[in-house]
């Protein structure tokens, strides 16, 4: 009964409590840059449906592979990874051709940026940044160096997990998103503010990426599974379209 | 039907997002193609213009580490997008329609060059006001805030258009409109964003 969706469909209405709140006082910095007001919410428009589109001859091919794109002379040190996944909708549908950045700090927990003072040492061969867009199935692979934690300025002692920042931009405007993964059995994953923003375990649990075995590569690799879910897209039957073409 | 999948949670883009979005901001060559601010070629149809502004704080100090980032129709209302099916409206193959732009590590200012967009056809046939989807994040910011810039000069569109119309408080529309100044080099809107507090910019659920 269900056709596939189409571009220009509209999309599933975000549930807030998937989402960690704006105000959240435990992640100091939250309380004077979350908004005192409610959102609007919208009724989506073609503004919101659509988004931008890429294309792969706009990315190098070293883009996702971070061992290699800041080598200067060398190899960077720390753990080989392979991070892959697939970016589905929320009916499970892949999503193709989604632009997925990713960020992270070098295996001290230092990030090559020029507002990062922490003691850890740079890695003169480790730049920190890649970017890939995910095939037919809404797969997709990249390669790095292990992110080693890192101590912050929200409580003295405030220490944040390994993490790797993920930006995804899918089909429609409305899909964009920015969050991190984590990895499984990191200790401070409990202890973290910025995971404590999240309303529930169960969202918790699916920013943590777990150890994949079978993707190891064999004396050179080892992997990790993240799977990421944008909001679902779904066929419209009986209202006016949302770009208002009168039927 | 089966359960539906929960959407993966937002956290915040923290306070090094240049690294992964805009390498250069950061202080790194990395990228032969790089992503940002400037949404024009010589070749794009429409008129040239300049956003810029602040994002401010609770406290009314500009956020210096934030990125935003626009999506917008071409001159004639239609997004270079598939979804985009409005009739008599063609793609302009030099606009893409997207960009992004990191704030002033000294002074918090940003700013976009792109063409002003055209009217485009909204829900039940209504016109909305030429209008910008602008997004924006952060360090402090744990889902990224969606709003609408608006242009100062389209007084007429934007009190027919359907989004500004549907905000119940109508002092609190003036947050969207950004101001048309004409400088020697060029037409500039100036665009403020107020986080919290006074005068508080408009965030949309969409």
């Amino acid at each position: 009964m269900t056709r596939a969706p189409q571009p220009g469909d509209e999309f599933l209405m975000r549930d807030t409590a998937s989402h960690p709140p704006a105000l959240a006082p435990a992640y100091k910095t939250s309380v004077l840059r979350s908004p005192r007001n409610a959102l609007i919410s919208l009724q989506q428009s073609l503004s919101e449906v659509t988004g931008p589109v890429f294309s792969a001859d706009e990315l190098g091919p070293l883009d996702n592979d971070l061992i290699r794109n800041g080598a200067k002379a060398g190899l960077p040190i720390g753990e080989r990874l392979i991070v892959h996944g697939f970016v589905r909708d929320q009916f499970g549908r892949p999503v193709k051709n989604a632009l997925v950045e990713v960020w992270q700090a070098n295996a001290s927990g230092r990030y090559r940026h020029k507002k990062d003072t922490y003691i850890g040492a740079l890695d003169p061969n480790f730049g920190g940044c890649g970017r890939m867009l995910t095939d037919e199935n809404g797969y997709y692979v990249f390669r790095t160096i292990k992110p080693g934690p890192y101590p912050w300025r929200n409580r003295i002692n405030d220490w944040r997990p390994s993490h790797i920042h993920v930006a995804i931009s899918g089909d429609g405007w409305v899909q964009r998103l920015i969050t991190q993964m984590y990895f499984e059995g990191d200790p401070l994953i409990s202890r973290c503010p910025i995971l404590q923003t999240i309303p529930s375990d169960e969202q918790v649990r699916g920013l943590i990426a777990q150890q994949d075995v079978s993707g190891f590569v064999p004396l050179d690799s080892r992997a990790y599974r993240f799977d990421i879910v944008l909001r679902g897209q779904r066929a419209t039957y009986f209202e006016n379209r949302v770009q208002g073409e009168v039927k | 039907m089966s359960e539906l999948l929960r959407e993966t949670a937002s956290q915040t883009a923290g306070p090094y997002v240049h690294i992964g979005l805009a390498p250069r901001a950061a202080g790194f060559e990395i990228f032969e193609n790089n992503f940002g601010p400037v949404l024009v070629s010589p070749q794009t149809q429409g008129e040239r213009i300049r956003i810029e502004g602040k994002v401010f704080d609770g406290s009314g100090t500009p956020l210096r580490d934030v990125l935003l980032e626009i999506w917008q129709a071409n001159a004639q209302g239609k997004y270079n997008h598939p979804g985009d099916r409005q009739a008599g409206k063609a793609v302009d193959p030099s606009f893409r329609g997207w960009g992004r732009a990191c704030s002033d590590f000294e002074t918090g200012l940003y700013s976009f060059e792109t063409i002003k967009p055209g009217a485009v056809t909204g829900r039940d046939g209504r016109v909305m006001a030429p209008h910008i989807n602008v997004w924006i994040v952060a360090r402090g910011i744990n889902i990224g805030l969606n709003t609408r810039l608006y242009f100062s000069d389209e007084a007429a569109a934007n009190a027919k258009d359907p989004v500004i119309n549907l905000i119940e408080w109508e002092v609190r529309r003036k947050t969207l409109i950004a101001q048309r100044e004409e400088r020697p080099d060029g037409t500039v809107y100036r665009f403020d964003i107020r986080l919290q507090g006074e005068n508080e910019t408009v965030f949309f659920d969409i």
